[in-house]
């Protein structure tokens, strides 16, 4: 029972997960998505790009006239190295850990949402207040009103 | 702005530079961190989201396919037992026509002054002519729960006919005065959202023109109360308040989709009167609206054919239902239809005389068609053989347009030697499909246009017939309904089509939003969104996505173990060695070749499949986690009863065809006859001792009928339909938060999304009716700490607890 996957099964495993993950945003079902949704299907396929990382990638991607539309084709074999190279690897719990402890600069053990809000729309790569809101909704305790960090790591 | 004070001050200390420096680019780099990590999570709910909507797209997918079963099972009926079976008689009267009285007589059996109104009653009164407060009370009552009584039904009901009678097919509508327009999408019997409308927008009136498009009724629970309010503005303000006909306003679909079931439910009494009211009232709704001779609004579009000339001269109450072919123009020609439907009549009265173990009592129904029986029976034209002849055509020719097999068969009727016949089709035929394309045509994206045959009726239009149809008829834009849509409305064509749907909630709670738009003398779109959300206060964004997610699985598991022979089948044939096990890429594509279904089964296997061994599943196993309970019955074949559960909706239309007299009952017989023709479509064996079974276990009264209901239910599914999606989501939100019961039914809380812009003014600020703060969902009960763990990944999906089950229930003999 030693080798099971042999690197081809591998190479195709990766590509039917990409294909169906396409599909998913393929909504005219002709082998085309709309660039702005490339981010969220690199994302879902487990990858933690940082928006940088994405202009990048959707540099790569676009026709040499830009059409709005990312093709099946061109995006198929990014992803695959993407996947295989693995890269931009999920990040560690402790980096997150500490990550929420350096804004709470007052070492409360816990953020108020004003305190979160203003981070994250103003440093690094600014959060849309949509992407706070749906953030906040998600995050804040309703009884204390302020965001238990702590809580959301094992 | 602390931090730049801060910054400042420490300028001073060239001391604290390299720290502070440092001290900020942690900052923004744990920034950038949470940032990233956060989408990421975030993109993930977005997939789930869209995959959740696929299922529910390719459900109702599947579920109009079950419609075009149910016609073709009914083509087939047609096709295989001879004129004088009875079996075939079971369900020929719907194909009939018993309009062979005039008006009057109809307003005598619709009389409502014999129904006397007990002093207990604390609903409301009506008087007549209605005025806007008594409208504006009736919204109140019904918002409170009340029920408005039957015969201020039948009084409502019978104004609103008088008044619709002399409405024309087009409805013109102007923005002159500087109206606002209000239009309206689909609202299958969602009360709450027409209220959120009234609440954020204000009720019709003269300064509020509303025009409602169709597809009142059906599916949500409270169809009649919708249909009540919008008559009564309709009556209050005839000027103000247009009203399109929506395919649903049928009452054959009605029957499938759970009008009929309401109807009968809440009025008892006088439920089949108030039936029969609306059918004629339903023909006379118009079918289009135009303003300011510009836009178009239509429940369902158009095809390459449509002519707005033609419909503004049809007949359009001759058209009662999609599945039923127009009465013949020329009066002789209707005297004798008249007659042969009282053959018919006849027939059928003496063959189920026969077939009754207990004769039914007569109720005012039965006791009127015996009367008009009298009145014609002395014109006799045809033979009995000629008539049913005419008949069994009639009924083949109402397929024609939903059945593929009977398409040759429609164009070899219209080319038939018998004068009467083709003259019927060709001017009957023509109007016919004008009518079903506005009903039931959806857009498509490339050009051209092909018969709809998802639907079964209407065509799929494409861009450049919609440029054709603009351009002919001096029109710029289309607004239509029909299809559910995401965020409430959606553009295509060039923004020349809009799809409006205001059923927000429509698969399950949180699964789309529901929109109406505004239109000025400018004719630019102002929208609306909104989504009712009584049931998911307390409730964040991601516990949202779950929980329609939780719902869209549910109803796949289902699909699944309801196909397990197939499945199972197509497993066998890749494991031919029969180790029990298959990779998960054989599991996939084994399950669309079964089910079609289309959707994107490797990303959903995570959620379907619990656990996996080195990589493949063993799918014994895996069907024996899908199902709680086996059939307690070894007697009842397991193929047998998922075929009959595949079918089920089929088999309750067909139920409720049957039961003529809508009394909710049905004989052994005609319950045997029912089993047995399916049986025999979907070559299936059932036999004798298994009906038989099922007739005892199902009869609880033992009086020799069968309650349809308690039918249904026997099968013991954990089936999750709309009207039942409070009671299953009140129990998910307990299973998963330990909420404290509610007792009563929650407030609704009305909140806003923000509206797109489309127009430049703002709305006013409508406050929500409970205090929270302007956002999309608003947490205001208490949920356990476990919730902010929710950013956290999920726990598996699989719960033994709610996944579904068949049984059949037997008693030992």
């Amino acid at each position: 029972m030693a080798d099971k996957y042999s690197a081809d099964t591998i190479i195709t495993e990766t590509q039917k997960r990409i294909s169906n993950a396409f599909d998913v945003f393929d909504h005219e079902s002709n082998k085309t998505v709309d660039v702005r949704e490339i981010g969220t299907i690199i994302r879902s396929l487990g990858c933690f790009p940082s928006e940088a990382d994405l202009h990048d990638i959707i540099a790569e991607l676009e026709e040499e006239e830009p059409t709005g539309f990312v093709r099946y084709e061109k995006f198929l074999p990014t992803m695959t190295k993407i996947l295989l190279e693995r890269k931009f690897r999920p990040i560690t719990e402790d980096l997150l850990l500490q990550a929420f402890e350096v804004l709470d600069q007052q070492k409360k053990g816990h953020l108020e949402p004003e305190e979160l809000t203003k981070y994250l729309t103003q440093e690094g790569e600014p959060f849309t207040q949509e992407e706070m809101d749906e953030m906040l909704s998600a995050a804040v305790d309703p009884d204390k009103n302020v965001i238990l960090y702590k809580d959301f790591f094992h | 702005m602390k931090t730049t004070a801060f910054i400042a001050n420490l300028f001073n200390s060239s001391l604290f530079i390299s720290d502070l420096s440092r001290v900020l680019l942690k900052a923004m780099k744990a920034a950038v961190l949470i940032q990233r990590w956060y989408r990421q999570y975030a993109a993930r709910m977005e997939v789930r989201r869209r995959y959740t909507w696929n299922i529910f797209q390719s459900m109702e997918y599947a579920d109009l396919q079950d419609q075009i079963k149910l016609y073709n099972f009914l083509g087939y009926l047609m096709d295989n037992f001879t004129p004088s079976s009875t079996e075939r008689n079971l369900i020929s009267h719907i194909f009939r026509e018993n309009e062979v009285c005039r008006d009057a007589e109809w307003e005598r059996y619709f009389s409502y002054n014999n129904i006397t109104v007990p002093d207990i009653y604390s609903g409301p009164r009506l008087t007549f002519p209605l005025d806007m407060d008594q409208a504006a009370h009736l919204v109140e009552a019904f918002k409170n729960k009340q029920q408005l009584h039957s015969r201020y039904v039948l009084q409502l009901l019978l104004e609103t006919w008088k008044l619709l009678r002399v409405l024309p097919n087009i409805n013109r509508v102007s923005t002159c005065h500087s109206k606002e327009i209000t239009i309206c999408g689909d609202l299958h019997g969602q009360l709450e959202d027409l209220l959120l409308i009234f609440y954020k927008n204000g009720m019709p009136s003269l300064e509020k023109p509303y025009v409602f498009n169709g597809d009142y009724v059906d599916r949500g629970k409270d169809s009649i109360e919708i249909l009540l309010i919008l008559f009564a503005f309709l009556l209050v303000f005839p000027g103000d308040v247009y009203l399109n006909r929506g395919n649903h306003e049928d009452h054959i679909i009605n029957l499938r989709y759970g009008f009929t079931k309401e109807v009968l439910n809440k009025y008892k009494l006088h439920g089949k009167r108030i039936l029969k009211l609306l059918q004629k009232i339903f023909s006379w709704l118009p079918l289009v609206t135009v303003i300011d001779q510009r836009v178009l609004i239509v429940h369902g579009g158009i095809s390459d054919t449509t002519d707005l000339a033609l419909i503004a001269r049809v007949d359009r109450h001759r058209y009662v239902s999609a599945l039923r072919p127009p009465k013949k123009k020329t009066p002789s020609r209707t005297n004798v239809y008249a007659d042969s439907e009282r053959y018919d009549e006849m027939i059928i009265c003496k063959n189920r005389r026969g077939s009754l173990t207990f004769p039914k009592p007569f109720g005012a129904r039965e006791s009127f068609q015996r009367r008009s029986l009298q009145d014609f029976s002395s014109t006799v034209a045809r033979t009995l053989g000629e008539e049913f002849e005419v008949r069994r055509r009639q009924a083949e020719f109402s397929l024609s347009s939903f059945s593929k097999s009977h398409r040759i068969l429609s164009s070899a009727l219209s080319s038939d030697s018998e004068p009467e016949s083709s003259e019927f089709t060709d001017t009957g035929n023509d109007e016919w499909k004008q009518i079903l394309d506005l009903l039931w045509s959806d857009p498509m994206s490339h050009d051209g246009c092909i018969p709809n045959e998802v639907r079964g009726g209407g065509c799929y239009w494409g861009p450049d017939v919609t440029e054709g149809f603009l351009n002919r008829h001096n029109l710029q834009l289309i607004i239509r309904s029909h299809e559910c849509k995401q965020d409430g409305y959606e553009f295509c064509h060039n923004r020349k089509v809009l799809t409006l749907f205001s059923a927000s909630n429509y698969y399950e709670v949180g699964s789309n939003r529901g929109a109406f738009v505004r239109l000025g003398p400018d004719l630019v779109p102002y929208f609306v969104q909104y989504q009712a959300t009584s049931m998911t206060r307390g409730l964040s964004f991601p516990q949202n996505v779950k929980r329609t997610e939780h719902t869209a699985l549910k109803v796949l598991r289902e699909q699944l173990f309801v196909h397990k022979s197939d499945l199972l089948s197509a497993f066998q044939e890749i494991d031919k060695e029969n180790t029990g096990l298959i990779c998960l890429n054989d599991w996939a594509s084994a399950i669309e070749r079964v089910l079609h279904l289309d959707l994107p089964w490797r990303v959903l296997h995570p959620q379907l499949v619990s656990s996996t061994t080195d990589g493949k599943l063993d799918y014994h196993g895996w069907f024996r986690d899908l199902a709680l309970k086996k059939p307690s019955s070894e007697h009842i074949e397991q193929t047998m009863l998922e075929t009959l559960y595949r079918h089920r909706s089929t088999l309750e239309t067909i139920f409720r065809i049957v039961d003529t007299d809508n009394s909710g009952l049905i004989t052994f017989e005609d319950f045997r006859q029912t089993l047995k023709l399916l049986s025999a479509y979907l070559k299936m064996e059932i036999s004798d001792e298994v009906i038989n079974e099922l007739v005892i276990s199902t009869d609880t009264n033992n009086d020799g009928s069968i309650d349809i209901d308690e039918f249904m239910e026997a099968f013991r599914l954990v089936d999750k339909s709309r009207l039942e999606r409070g009671k299953s989501l009140l129990k998910l939100m307990q299973d998963n938060q330990s909420l404290p019961q509610e007792t009563e039914s929650p407030q609704t809380v009305y909140s806003t999304a923000p509206q797109t812009s489309q127009c430049p003014a703002s709305q006013p600020a409508d406050p929500p009716v409970s205090n929270t703060t302007d956002s999309a969902c608003s947490q205001t009960a208490n949920p356990p700490a476990s919730q902010t763990g929710s950013l956290t990944e999920d726990c598996p999906a699989s719960q033994t607890e709610d996944l579904c089950h068949i049984s059949v229930v037997v008693p030992p003999q």
